[in-house]
């Protein structure tokens, strides 16, 4: 229950507290971005997204911190190290696991988070910046993600390791120095795995960074809503606090179920067996299969048969996420309001889920055309069809305000005591 | 609140100072969580004492047949040394006669050896002032004042039977649990 103590201009009763804030403002902050601040007051369960992942990202450096307290990062010992934890260390088995899913949980929040800023427009104008330094954040998880699972010296880690470092020998001229120095030898070997994980253990935290400067674009330009219309004053705002902390926490809850429940009684459902096999830099397993976040993009790196422009197919299926906001110029943000673009979007959505299971089947027959179909419609959706849509779409009437919209939608709900 | 909009925070100040149901559901809800967040905790907290492999190796055996009276052997255990030494009749006698009550941590000999094993001492050999090595195991060392061991850190002696003597370390050389298997194997832990 907020207290009484935060009502007035001058919030703070507590002496040590406001002895504090007059010289260094954290509990004005607090008070201002997270208690007070005006927030939609329309948002639906999407909108815990963001919550959600920044748990998620809490979640990985600190299991991850505990974790490498166990670990060892050599060609000789990782692999025992890893199983030392799963059974000797208290409770190993259990912070790997955490661990392990939480990297799938942490995607799968990002992603839906990710989408649902593709559907309701929340990449437009003012928003475009905030929306890139996601994009950044989307590319530092991957790279992250991608050394970490290299770090338990499995065949999966061993072999991923090599298909993935070898992608920058497709660049013209200096790709094979390239590769030589991201691996410090002739091969994916000690060097490599030590490097790894000095920036596993790196990255998240220049996440961590730039999801601080993510949250600060946020509260400078608002978040978005379901109708895409900007609050137009205090009937279409509740305070962050109670309203959305009690939101995001039972979303939260609700999520925790999921990733917790994947945690303890299927642990492995996301991982691959192979990777129980110690890294053997002389048999490279049958099937390759990254882990499943990864599997749309490997879907368009195999699809294209050029072994240059399928890299590029592949890096550009992130970049061209970097230009949205240029490409899709319609002034409407919500896709409740834009009738044709709110088909493409699932029809889009669709096309990822494919790539996505063409990418966890082997590149031969029809795969590889249904392949190369899925990636020209992915490129085409972006580079021609949201550019057009901006010009031949149609909009439906915009509500007058997110007021206006809430009521219309339930008559009997008062618009709050004012 | 700053803001003027009626909440649910809010209506507790206007019913007044009475306890209300969402009261009641608030601070229940909010004691699971905690209870749930401690319990969250203990697996991080756990993870760092000793692990499975570490308790496993953690008792050892030393064969004694080839220590002579007057020797002493420094063995590893717990990534601890143990000294075992072979007493003297001189200084088992010494041990006995050294007046309980002069002593800052008054213990008897015969409380730090086995019954009918006066001749073995045996000692976790962490000096415990501050944790260093004392010395008085090989031939050549000093062994203090008192015959026994002499920590070089900060001065400490202690007697035949590892019981401080002198300096600032607070209590006697620690005795491990041990037990003999047979007349020349012991197991240390």
């Amino acid at each position: 229950m907020s207290s009484a103590s935060h009502n007035g201009p001058s919030p703070f009763n507590n002496p040590v507290i406001k002895w504090i804030d007059t010289r260094l403002p954290i509990f004005s902050y607090i008070e201002k971005e997270y208690h007070t601040f005006p927030t939609p007051r329309n948002f639906n369960y999407f909108w815990n997204f963001g919550a959600i992942s920044m748990i998620m990202l809490v979640t990985m450096i600190v299991t991850g911190i505990v974790l490498a307290m166990h670990y060892t990062p050599h060609v000789d010992y990782a692999f025992n190290s890893v199983e030392r934890i799963m059974r000797d260390v208290n409770y190993g088995w259990m912070l790997r696991y955490l661990h392990m899913n939480g990297a799938s949980f942490f995607f799968i929040a990002v992603y839906v988070h990710i989408f649902r800023g593709l559907y309701y427009g929340s990449y437009k104008q003012p928003r475009e910046l905030l929306w890139i330094l996601g994009v950044v954040i989307l590319l530092l998880m991957m790279a992250t993600a991608f050394m970490g699972y290299v770090l338990p010296w499995g065949q999966m880690s061993f072999w991923g390791a090599t298909v993935i470092t070898n992608l920058f020998s497709a660049i013209p001229f200096v790709g094979e120095s390239i590769v030589t120095w991201l691996w410090g030898g002739f091969a994916v070997d000690n060097p490599t795995l030590n490097r790894f994980f000095a920036l596993h253990y790196l990255l998240p935290f220049v996440i961590v960074g730039v999801v601080g400067l993510h949250v600060v674009a946020l509260h400078v330009v608002g978040s978005n809503n379901p109708t895409g219309i900007e609050p137009k004053g205090p009937r279409d705002t509740l305070p962050f606090h109670p309203y959305y902390t009690m939101k995001d926490g039972f979303g939260l809850t609700v999520f925790l179920l999921f990733y917790l429940g994947f945690t303890f009684f299927a642990p492995n459902f996301f991982g691959e067996v192979d990777n129980y096999v110690q890294a053997n830099p002389l048999v490279t397993p049958e099937h390759i299969v990254p882990e499943w976040y990864f599997l749309p993009f490997y879907a368009i790196l195999r699809a294209v048969p050029d072994k240059l422009l399928g890299v590029l197919a592949m890096f550009g299926a992130i970049a061209v996420l970097f230009i949205l906001p240029w490409l899709d110029r319609s002034k409407v943000r919500s896709a409740t309001f834009r009738p044709i673009y709110k088909v493409f979007f699932w029809v889009f959505a669709l096309d990822c889920l494919i790539l996505g299971w063409l990418g966890a089947n082997p590149a031969e027959g029809a795969f590889i055309w249904m392949s190369r179909i899925a990636t020209a419609y992915y490129f085409f959706h972006f580079v021609v069809l949201l550019p057009l849509l901006s010009k031949i779409e149609t909009p439906s009437p915009l509500p007058a305000s997110i007021a206006d919209a809430v009521l219309s939608k339930n008559k009997a709900a008062p618009v709050a005591a004012e | 609140m700053a803001s003027p909009k009626s909440s649910p925070a809010d209506a507790a100040a206007l019913h007044g100072p009475e306890v209300t149901r969402r009261d009641f559901l608030f601070v229940a809800t909010g004691a699971v969580a905690a209870v749930g967040a401690a319990a969250a905790v203990w697996p991080f907290v756990h993870q760092m004492n000793p692990a499975a492999d570490v308790l496993a190796l953690s008792s050892i055996e030393v064969n004694l047949s080839a220590v002579e009276v007057g020797q002493a052997i420094t063995v590893k255990w717990r990534g601890k040394p143990v000294f075992i030494r072979r007493r003297t009749p001189a200084e088992i006698e010494a041990a006995r006669e050294a007046p309980l009550g002069e002593l800052p941590d008054p213990q008897a000999d015969k409380d730090r050896v086995k019954d009918g094993k006066a001749e073995w001492l045996i000692l976790v050999g962490v000096c415990t002032h501050l944790g260093c090595i004392p010395l008085g195991q090989k031939p050549g060392d000093q062994r203090g004042d008192f015959g026994g061991w002499f920590c070089p850190c900060h001065g400490s002696h202690y007697d035949t039977s590892g019981r401080i003597r002198k300096g600032p370390a607070p209590r006697n050389l620690v005795v491990p649990e041990y037990s003999f298997v047979s007349d020349t194997l012991v197991r240390v832990g």
